[in-house]
């Protein structure tokens, strides 16, 4: 019988899970998160706000349907949420070894190789996943033939890694409405949602003084870690309320415009990552399905009365978006631009288009 | 929100190919929700055998026929406020629809809750849902709708071949076909037209991808899709021909989101509340899509959806039809989250359809855009491989999985390209056989990615053959495990062709494993992959985990062994007796621990049991979890015959079965010993041998006389029975026989004709039979005692054929200590009984005869299994009404098959109503199967000379009643000799006019009657293309001497408008 490599997953409190490698072959550590997600797994991989983590699957058949070309449109990669894959280390139960998709060019294992990724199969995923349901998020490391120490990416600035390092002007046109888009780790889906609706997109480092130049709103970005590391940005979103741009906050987004907003944020136990998260539009009956993926989350309690609840998630009661009574800002905990998951809420963006003057 | 005070329920009525038991499951699931209301519920149908129909389902249920005439009539009595269309499958559908039309409803002022009936219009009628859908500029297949055949044949050419053809307002793709030419299309259309008088000529998409998803929608416009589907078998194959797995796996987030996305448009365009079912056909090489169907109603797939998902999907639409919104809901499972969500699984499901097409003489084996399968099983596993070679055993038809069977195709590469019931099992043999992957798919057109996963189950057989029990390494019975292989196929590929008997080698495997740890795990279904905690007790086993999601044991449970897939022979009745069985544990303190595969039924729901395993009913997979469960005992006499063959086998392995001794079992169904038994006993019984060669059986037959019958121990359902009236057709059934059962013998014996045939249902404590039944057959025996019209209490048997049989009973429940359920089947004539089948389990009658008597015999059996002691007076023949048990045959959807009665069970459903009388109840039942009652033209083809002249009278009826006759010419000529006039039409084969085919092809005869005659081939031809083509087109057809007369008899007696309405609880 031929087998693949024998390689192991070990946790912070020492617990192991023994698997098979399918990726690269060298040690890493990282955060452990699990992702209930059934589709999409190219997209999540890219999904620049796991920088720094190890992502588990919770759906056990992955890979079937291979991984697509780099095709390139409005100078972003059509089937991908960013340049590169960003997780530290993918974990699964069963590795589909034969792919097939009419769109696909290479398999999963081939990718994680090219991009120096290592990934495991053969792992419990279900048991892993209760595990870190009762004992909350988890520092692992995978160890191939030098042991490592633990890596924390909620202690480091993370965004600084996966924001770019200069502004990236998108669909540039004089007849266009120009949003500055704050980079802490975005999926290009949101700046396709942009260009999508023609409108000119200035992308912008995190930390970038963007109020120096002349634009019609702000949207801030989906990211990594802990939203306090983003010091910078939130004294920057400070400064654009109070000139009354329209702003639109997304996933960490919402966790900045509530900092600067003299609110507070909290760490989730294990945080929800998933496509199937209902949110409900507070006050109504109407509810929402999402794609999520954050361990962080705001606390309503320590917002000022200008400010109202947006959206409430519909299992925990925990918030899903804020909005400001009187002034053009709002912001959402879930992924209106989705990819992978359902587009349920794309119309956000279309909310936020009607904010601008 | 104003809830409606009383609610009126449509079922669907008996089970038939296209609509069976999932509609037992949603409805039960929406009386539920309505009870838990407070709102009173009224409900209709004639099934007996489903749980629904059950005491305290339901506030009132009637036992009548789910049509237009019949609902009125309930209307009119009961007053309800609201009515529910869409849990009784097409069937209530189209009685709201036609109540709708007829302005009954605004009549009465009953709300149609949930869809109205607009939205049904839209999804129903193909021109409208065409146009409605490129309304909101999204895809439909192009076609046209035509009503007529010229019309038809026109709107292909333009098309241009091949097209499909689809019949409105039909069931599981009924009339429904591919025409590659215009030849196929006129034969196709004619037919279609039978069903409908409008036809959908359509683009064909075979080859592809089929995906369907189940989209929910509150009265808020709250939408979510709480699973999707992708079919295995690709466009071209009716999705309830297909293997089908949960969630779809080929497609990547881009093609699952759109088709989401555009499964909420529509939904929301359509204005559908509750639960609908779409179809796409999705482009294999690009994301272009169709939408190829609406079923706006609870469905099959919803059933299946909400099986592999957890999510009560009657449940909730019952509510929403209320006026609930989806966040008002909680989750079920977990009841800490919310019912708007859309479920992730992490595990994989694979559904396979359970046909039962060797039953039939003369029908095709190929499948395609018509439903032919009669049942289907689910599976779960956490690989592909593992859930469909679960699945596959599932099946219960001698199969092992993908690899380790005896199966041989004579030509692989014509069983790719041309679909049977064996297909996927073609597959493993085509790639042992070296076909590549993609030759395999050029064939099939199915996903590479499905090939490639039965690939790594040949490779692994591969690997298994090279090794012995002695050597084989752990890590390669870990890898087999993991993908599915049982101890049964491991063991086969170890011991090659080692001659001691399989058991002991799968004990040998199973014991091996064991020592190398190599155990399964238990894991939870709870909707959320483990993202919260679940209170669930829905349950599966895998290999491909570390540890189980739950403590299995519990000092107080009790197995219940369900009854597999839905066959011929085996269907909603064993599992009303389960889940009766596990409401008697529930009501005595017992944990109720439910096994069962099979996802359209009620035992399998979320909340029926304390615990569900959906799982294999196999032996090793019982065993694996009453180690786990350590169970005080298991109940195998409630399920049928797979859980009463398995008594044996695991009371040889010391498992605790209760009720009847598992050795009592077996010298009952051992045909040898139970006739021992019988002989000791001094009890009557047809002459037999066991026949162990051809001239043997032959001279038993010539000494007893010819006719003789010939079946094998250990059948359910007649599988491979036959009645034999000379050497030649002796031969054949020895032959089929052989193949059904090696390791039990066959018996031959004396069948003996004009007999009648009676059944005592009944419950044994100790030996002492407690309560009974007895029934009578309309049918003279030869016709299968499930496909026999059944009487209780008997109406034409004498009291001392009841008195004997009584104390028969008796004596055999003393002989063989029977604690429990227990059936045994007479014959009688001239006051003289023989015994001729005895089942130690509850047979197919029990709900039947517990409905009836109004006496719950499960209950009775299960607590005299326990001990309690059940004693008592019980009446059960003295009763003030009748009630008539009456077969559903489904032969309009199997090709070419011959709609005629014999030893071999047929029937894929049943009926049952009360009646003050006989023909009361007999009537209800006819016409509660579908019977149209004919208008005027009878054509009569009355048999042998016997039926001949034991019709007469009748016939002399219908003439006097105006009906205007036809008859072949015998017929005809025996008739006017008794001054009854007919006119003649030619035999088929005579190919004179005015023939017997033209007449019922242009629909001019509104009943046929053709008993069949002798069995000469010719004749039987003839008889034959009668009988097909009357079925073919949709006409009533009666081969039955014995029913015919009953049933001209009930007709002279009684008018339609005569029949009460009456509720079960009036009678």
């Amino acid at each position: 019988m031929d087998r693949d490599r024998d390689v192991n997953l070990i946790l912070e409190n020492g617990y192991e899970f023994k698997g098979f490698s399918f990726g690269a072959e060298h040690s890493v550590s990282g955060e452990i998160v699990f992702s209930t997600g059934m589709v999409g797994y190219p997209e999540s991989l890219t999904d620049p706000s796991y920088k720094g983590q190890i992502l588990v699957l919770t759906y056990p058949l992955i890979g079937n349907y291979g991984v697509p070309g780099k095709d390139i449109e409005n100078n972003l990669l059509r089937n991908f949420e960013s340049d590169k894959i960003q997780v530290q280390a993918l974990v699964i139960s069963d590795y589909s070894f034969e792919y097939s998709h009419w769109n696909a060019k290479k398999s999963l294992a081939e990718w994680l190789k090219e991009e120096n990724i290592p990934a495991i199969y053969g792992i419990d995923t279900r048991k892993l996943t209760k595990l870190l349901r009762e004992k909350g998020a988890m520092l692992g490391k995978i160890v191939f033939d030098e042991d490592i120490g633990f890596y924390d990416p909620n202690i480091v600035d993370v965004v600084k890694e996966v924001t770019i390092k200069e502004p990236i002007i998108y669909n540039e046109n004089d007849g266009n409405k120009k949003i500055v888009v704050v980079d802490c780790g975005i999926k290009n889906n949101i700046i396709r949602n942009l260009i999508k609706r023609n409108l000119t997109v200035i992308r912008v480092p995190y930390d970038y003084d963007f109020l120096r130049q002349f634009f019609d709103g702000l949207i801030i970005s989906n990211g990594p870690g802990d939203p306090k590391m983003c010091k910078e940005t939130i004294h920057n979103i400070g400064r654009a309320m109070k000139h009354n741009i329209p702003t639109f906050g997304i996933c960490l987004g919402n966790q900045l415009m509530a900092l600067a907003a003299d609110g507070d944020t909290y760490k989730l136990k294990y945080g929800h990552r998933s496509q199937n998260q209902p949110c409900i539009l507070n006050g109504t009956k109407r509810c929402f399905i999402t794609t999520q993926n954050h361990g962080f989350a705001v606390d309503m309690k320590s917002l000022s009365d200008e400010w109202q609840e947006f959206f409430v998630n519909a299992n925990d009661g925990t918030n899903e978006g804020i909005r400001h009574k009187t002034k053009p800002f709002f912001s959402i905990q879930f992924h209106a631009e989705s990819t992978p998951g359902p587009y349920d809420t794309e119309f956000l963006f279309d909310e936020f288009v009607k904010m601008l003057k | 929100m104003q809830k409606p005070k009383k609610v009126l329920v449509l079922g669907s009525g008996s089970l038939k190919i296209g609509e069976a038991g999932e509609f037992d499951y949603s409805g039960s699931q929406c009386l539920k929700a309505l009870r838990e209301e407070g709102i009173e519920t009224i409900l209709v149908n004639p099934n007996i055998a489903t749980i629904q129909t059950s005491e305290g389902m339901a506030d009132k249920i009637y036992f009548l026929p789910v049509t237009p005439y019949f609902v009125e009539k309930v209307i009119e009595k009961e007053k309800p406020d609201g009515i529910m269309l869409s849990f009784g499958g097409q069937t209530a559908l189209n009685c709201g629809v036609a109540l709708a039309d007829s302005g009954v409803f605004d009549k009465h002022n009953v709300k149609v809750l949930g869809t109205q009936i607009d939205a049904i219009k839209n999804t129903e009628d193909r021109e409208l849902f065409v146009k409605k859908l490129t309304e909101i500029n999204l895809k439909v297949p192009e076609s046209e709708a035509v009503n007529s055949v010229e019309q038809a044949a026109e709107a292909a050419r333009k098309l241009k071949y091949p097209v499909m053809l689809r019949v409105a307002y039909a069931l599981g793709g009924q009339g429904s076909g591919v025409a590659l030419n215009e030849e196929e299309l006129i034969n196709k259309a004619k037919r279609a037209f039978a069903y409908s008088s409008q036809v959908l000529v359509e683009k064909y998409l075979g080859g592809w991808k089929e995906v369907e998803y189940e989209v929910v929608r509150d009265a808020y416009d709250n939408c979510i899709t709480v699973c999707n589907m992708e079919n295995f078998d690709p466009m071209g194959i009716h999705t309830g021909e297909s293997i089908v797995v949960a969630p779809s796996q080929t497609l990547t987030n881009n093609e699952y989101h759109k088709l989401r996305e555009i499964s909420i448009k529509v939904i929301r365009h359509l204005g559908i509340v509750g639960e609908c079912n779409i179809q796409f056909a999705l482009d294999p090489n690009s994301e272009d899509y169709r939408i190829i169907e609406v079923n706006a109603r609870l469905s099959r797939s919803s059933a299946l959806a909400s099986k592999a998902t957890g999510y009560p999907l009657a449940f909730v639409a019952a509510k929403l039809a209320l006026g609930y919104s989806l966040i008002e809901l909680e989750n079920m499972i977990t009841k800490v989250t919310k019912s708007c969500f859309e479920p992730a699984l992490d595990y994989i499901v694979v559904k396979i359809p359970r046909w039962d097409l060797q039953k039939f003489k003369y029908v095709s084996f190929e499948i395609g855009s018509e439903m032919k399968s009669v049942g289907e099983v689910m599976a779960i596993g956490r690989k592909f491989e593992e859930a469909i070679q679960k699945a596959i055993r599932m099946l219960g038809i001698n199969l092992h999985g993908l690899v380790g069977n005896n199966l041989k195709f004579e030509d692989v590469e014509r069983e790719l390209s041309k679909p049977t019931d064996k297909r996927i099992l073609a597959i493993a043999e085509a790639i042992k056989n070296d076909i590549s992957i993609d030759s395999i798919h050029e064939l099939t057109k199915i996903d590479r990615w499905f090939l490639y996963k039965i690939k790594n189950v040949v490779e692994t057989e591969k690997e298994l053959l090279k090794f012995d029990i002695n050597n084989i390494p752990r890590e390669l019975i870990k890898l087999a495990k993991q993908q599915g292989f049982s101890d049964f196929q491991i063991a086969k590929l170890l011991f090659k062709g080692s001659n001691s008997s399989m058991e002991d080698k799968l004990i040998q495997v199973r014991n091996l494993r064991k020592q190398h740890k190599i155990l399964p795990v238990v894991k939870q279904i709870d909707t959320l992959a483990a993202e919260y905690p679940a209170k669930t007790n829905y349950l599966y086993l895998t290999y491909n985990g570390e540890e189980d999601d739950i403590e299995a044991s519990n000092q107080n449970s009790i197995i219940v062994l369900g009854s597999g897939a839905y066959r011929i022979g085996s269907s909603v009745e064993f599992d009303w007796c389960c889940v009766n069985a596990v409401f008697a544990l529930k009501k005595l303190g017992y944990s109720a621990t439910m096994i069962n595969c099979n996802p359209e039924t009620v035992s399998t729901d979320y909340d029926v049991c304390d615990k569900l395993y959906f799982e294999e009913l196999s032996f090793e997979r019982v065993l694996d979890i009453y180690e786990k469960e350590k169970p005080l005992g298991i109940i195998v006499s409630m399920g049928g015959q797979i859980p009463n063959n398995l008594a044996m086998r695991l009371y040889r392995q010391d498992v605790k079965i209760l009720g009847t001794n598992p050795l009592s079992i077996d010298s009952a169904e051992n045909r040898h010993k139970f006739s021992a038994k019988l002989d000791s006993l001094n009890i009557d019984q047809p002459e037999w041998i066991e026949a162990k060669s051809i001239e043997e059986a032959h001279k038993f037959a010539e000494n007893v006389e010819y006719p003789v019958l010939i079946r094998p121990s250990y059948v359910l359902s007649g599988a491979a029975m036959g009645i034999a009236s000379d050497k030649k057709e002796l031969e054949q059934y020895l032959q089929k026989a052989s193949d059904v059962s090696k390791e039990h013998p066959v018996v031959v014996s004396k069948f003996i004709t004009d007999a009648k045939e009676i059944e005592i249902d009944a419950v044994a404590q100790n030996g002492n039979v407690v309560i009974y039944a007895i029934s009578e057959h309309i049918e003279n025996a030869g016709v299968h005692s499930g496909d026999a019209t059944m009487v209780l209490p008997p109406q034409y048997t004498y009291l001392e054929t009841v008195r004997k049989i009584k104390e028969t009973t008796k004596q055999i429940a003393k002989s063989l200590k029977i604690s429990g359920p227990f059936n045994i089947q007479y014959i009688a004539k001239d006051n003289q009984i023989k015994v001729i089948e005895c089942n130690l389990r509850a047979s197919r009658s029990f709900p039947f005869v517990s409905k009836v008597t109004k006496y719950n015999f499960i209950d009775m059996a299960t607590k005299a299994m326990l001990g309690i002691d059940i004693k008592g007076k019980y009446n059960t023949l003295d009763l003030d009404y009748v009630g008539v048990k009456a077969p559903q045959f489904s032969f309009s959807r199997l090709h070419g098959a011959d709609p005629v009665l014999s030893v071999e069970m047929a029937s894929t459903g049943e009926v049952a109503c009360l009646g003050n009388d006989l023909n009361e109840a007999f009537l209800k039942s006819l016409l509660s199967v579908g019977f149209i009652m004919p208008n005027s033209n009878v054509l009569l083809s009355t048999g042998p000379v016997k039926s001949k002249a034991y019709l007469l009278e009748s016939i002399r009826k219908l003439a006097e009643m105006g009906f205007k006759l036809y008859a072949t010419e015998g017929t005809a000529k025996f008739l006017e000799q008794s001054e009854i006039k007919t006119t003649i039409l030619h035999w088929p084969l005579g190919k004179k006019e005015p023939n017997a085919l033209t007449y019922l092809q242009e629909r001019k005869i509104d009943l046929v009657i053709n008993i069949p005659k002798s069995l000469e081939e010719e004749e039987l031809t003839n008889d034959y293309l009668i009988r097909r083509r009357a079925v073919d087109f949709n006409i009533p057809l009666l081969t039955n001497a014995q029913i015919t007369k009953l049933f001209i008899e009930s007709i002279y007696k009684k008018k339609i408008e005569e029949l009460e309405v009456k509720s079960w609880g009036e009678y």
